[in-house]
């Protein structure tokens, strides 16, 4: 095969692949910014662009409620994995007390489980205790659920340290409690970012378990609301396009700021895993 | 996954005095995990073994809880719709595993011959759609194919293609194929972006040798890329396997398992039966199943690998 060849054939590789991510995502962020709603052949007469479908998604799907439920649900979550799972990857990783390689096992068995799996009992569990359409609930489960990549991730990160780092601040008489606070956790802060980030990500995305768990209307958070909304208004392309835009916002414009972390995270997971 | 042992010398401990201070880590270090443990056994451990005891149960939810040993499981077997789904899932596991690695791999090649700020640029755009919800995604892809409005069949008809146009999601025959395409849609940047890292790490000389001895793009992939890249392949089968049955927010919201049972898969059934129909018994057998075949495939995949000895790669 000459160079030319070749050259040509890397870029038409390049161009399908992105042109098969990109053109649904245009394609819906532009209908949600058509002006008039069209009927056939939507992607033709996108040229009168307007913001007016956002506003009326935000109204009709009453979407400032269910954000604002995802915002709560993960303004607590989100912090508690992160800080569990340092701790636990700490006293795994860096501890390494004994049976803790035993312990980092259970975590990442659990981590192959389905989810799903134990969805239906964990509902009685909570209706037994009269906790369902809580917020309580759903923090508490999303933090669970999270926790054994969590755990796993932050291992991981303590493992990667050379030991010396650790041994020295226990050597010079420092409590594992002040070793982590003033060694451990500054140094794998790279790693805490990239976890927060995932967490933020999983948790804001999550659909079933919500579903399974919430009943009224106003604990519904984000992916339930546009479910739903779907449901009524299907027909009205435009306003279902908007929808889409207002609840994935939030995560692409992490995901813009921070592609570099959700990008390792996923990679260096996964391949650690 | 290996535990590496313990760099502390029984020698070294004495020496320095420390045997007490390793005795009240070890009591600290538990501490530290428990918090994280608690909340795993919660709402994990304890849900699931739960979900396996009434997996050989009868129960509709509210009622007596009846045994029926594996009845559940026998019934299972003789379940149209449950083989129907299993069928589903086979065909979601073409679109979940085997086109994603192709499309990924195929991909990370071309990333990794480019620019390095030009790859950045096409990577954060081909990852996208992985950080992008299920609903959402879904949603979206319901305004892609719908019939009349819809963006495919609208593209189709300003291309003068319009007896192409379907009601994609609507056509028993289409319905699946459409799914796959979705799920292939979420999964591949995920697949690239590892396998991009993956010929990162791959020694230049060997690619430079392999230019020496006059191997075109074709040789240099098959004789130095595919198999540099062994590990990420593992880690690429395992991931998307278990994405192909973790689908649930996809198929609900994009045909509800419809037309029919056309796009019916495993974690459908399961919440419908589980949460929809009270038959929890049946639903729990089900979820057992599939956890029970997937870490059955993971292991097997592992094991195939690990006698290999793909384990150096690993390193």
């Amino acid at each position: 095969m000459t160079r030319g060849v070749e050259r040509l054939l890397v870029y038409a590789v390049l161009a399908v692949a992105v042109a098969f991510a990109v053109a649904p995502v245009l394609g819906i962020i532009l209908v949600a910014l058509q002006a008039h709603a069209s009927v056939g052949g939507s992607i033709t007469s996108a040229t009168d662009l307007t913001l007016a479908n956002l506003g009326k998604a935000w109204t009709v799907g009453a979407f400032g409620s269910s954000l604002g439920s995802s915002s709560i649900v993960a303004l607590f979550a989100v912090p508690i994995t992160t800080a569990l799972s340092l701790l636990a990857g700490y006293g795994i990783g860096a501890l390494r007390f004994r049976y803790s390689g035993a312990v980092l096992a259970l975590f990442v068995f659990a981590l192959m489980i389905p989810i799903e799996d134990g969805l239906l009992p964990l509902y009685y569990i909570w209706r037994a205790l009269g906790l369902t359409d809580t917020y309580l609930a759903i923090v508490v489960t999303e933090i669970g659920y999270q926790l054994p990549f969590g755990v796993f991730w932050m291992a991981a990160a303590f493992r990667s340290l050379p030991r010396e780092l650790i041994d020295a601040a226990r050597v010079d008489g420092a409590t594992s409690w002040r070793t982590l606070v003033s060694v451990g956790a500054p140094v794998v802060l790279p790693a805490i970012v990239t976890l927060a980030a995932l967490n933020f990500m999983w948790i804001w995305n999550d659909f079933l378990m919500p579903l399974i768990m919430i009943s009224s209307e106003s604990l519904r958070t984000a992916p339930l609301s546009i479910s739903f909304f779907q449901g009524q208004y299907l027909t009205d392309i435009t306003l279902m396009a908007a929808a889409c835009v207002i609840v994935a916002f939030p995560v692409v414009m992490a995901y813009a700021f921070l592609q570099r972390q959700f990008i390792a995270g996923a990679t260096l997971g996964a391949v650690k895993e | 996954m290996t535990v590496p042992k313990t760099a502390w010398s029984p020698v070294a401990l004495v020496r320095r005095g420390s045997i007490r201070s390793r005795r009240a880590l070890d009591l600290g270090g538990v501490l530290y995990v428990l918090p994280a443990l608690a909340f795993l056994a919660l709402v994990l451990l304890l849900p699931v073994a739960m979900t396996a005891g009434l997996s050989l149960t009868s129960w509709d939810g509210l009622g007596p809880i009846k045994w029926v040993g594996l009845a559940n499981y026998t019934a299972l077997l003789s379940d149209p719709i449950v083989t129907t789904a299993m069928g589903n899932a086979v065909v979601m596991t073409f679109f979940t595993l085997a086109i994603p690695i192709v499309i990924g791999l195929a991909t990370a090649i071309v990333l990794s011959r480019i620019t390095r700020r030009l790859r950045t640029l096409w990577r954060t755009l081909l990852f996208l759609p992985a950080v992008i919800a299920p609903v959402v995604v879904a949603v979206g892809w319901r305004l892609v194919y719908e019939p009349t409005t819809g963006l495919l069949n609208g593209l189709l008809g300003a291309v003068g293609l319009s007896g192409l146009a379907k009601p994609w999601l609507g056509d028993f025959g289409l319905a699946l194929p459409a799914t796959g395409v979705v799920a292939t849609w979420m999964e591949y940047g995920l697949v690239m972006v590892l396998f991009l890292a993956g010929i990162q790490r791959i020694s230049p000389e060997l690619f430079d040798a392999a230019k020496v001895d006059g191997a075109g793009l074709m040789g240099e992939v098959r004789h130095v890329t595919i198999p540099g890249l062994r590990y990420e392949l593992l880690v690429a089968v395992v991931v998307t396997l278990i994405d192909s049955f973790r689908n649930f927010a996809l198929i609900f919201n994009l045909t509800k398992g419809g037309p029919g049972n056309a796009t019916v898969v495993p974690v459908l059934e399961v919440y419908r039966r589980g949460i929809l129909h009270g038959r929890v018994g049946s639903a729990s057998a089900i979820g057992i199943t599939i956890t029970v075949v997937l870490v059955l495939l993971v292991l097997g995949v592992l094991w195939l690998v690990r006698r290999r000895g793909g384990d150096e790669a690993a390193g």
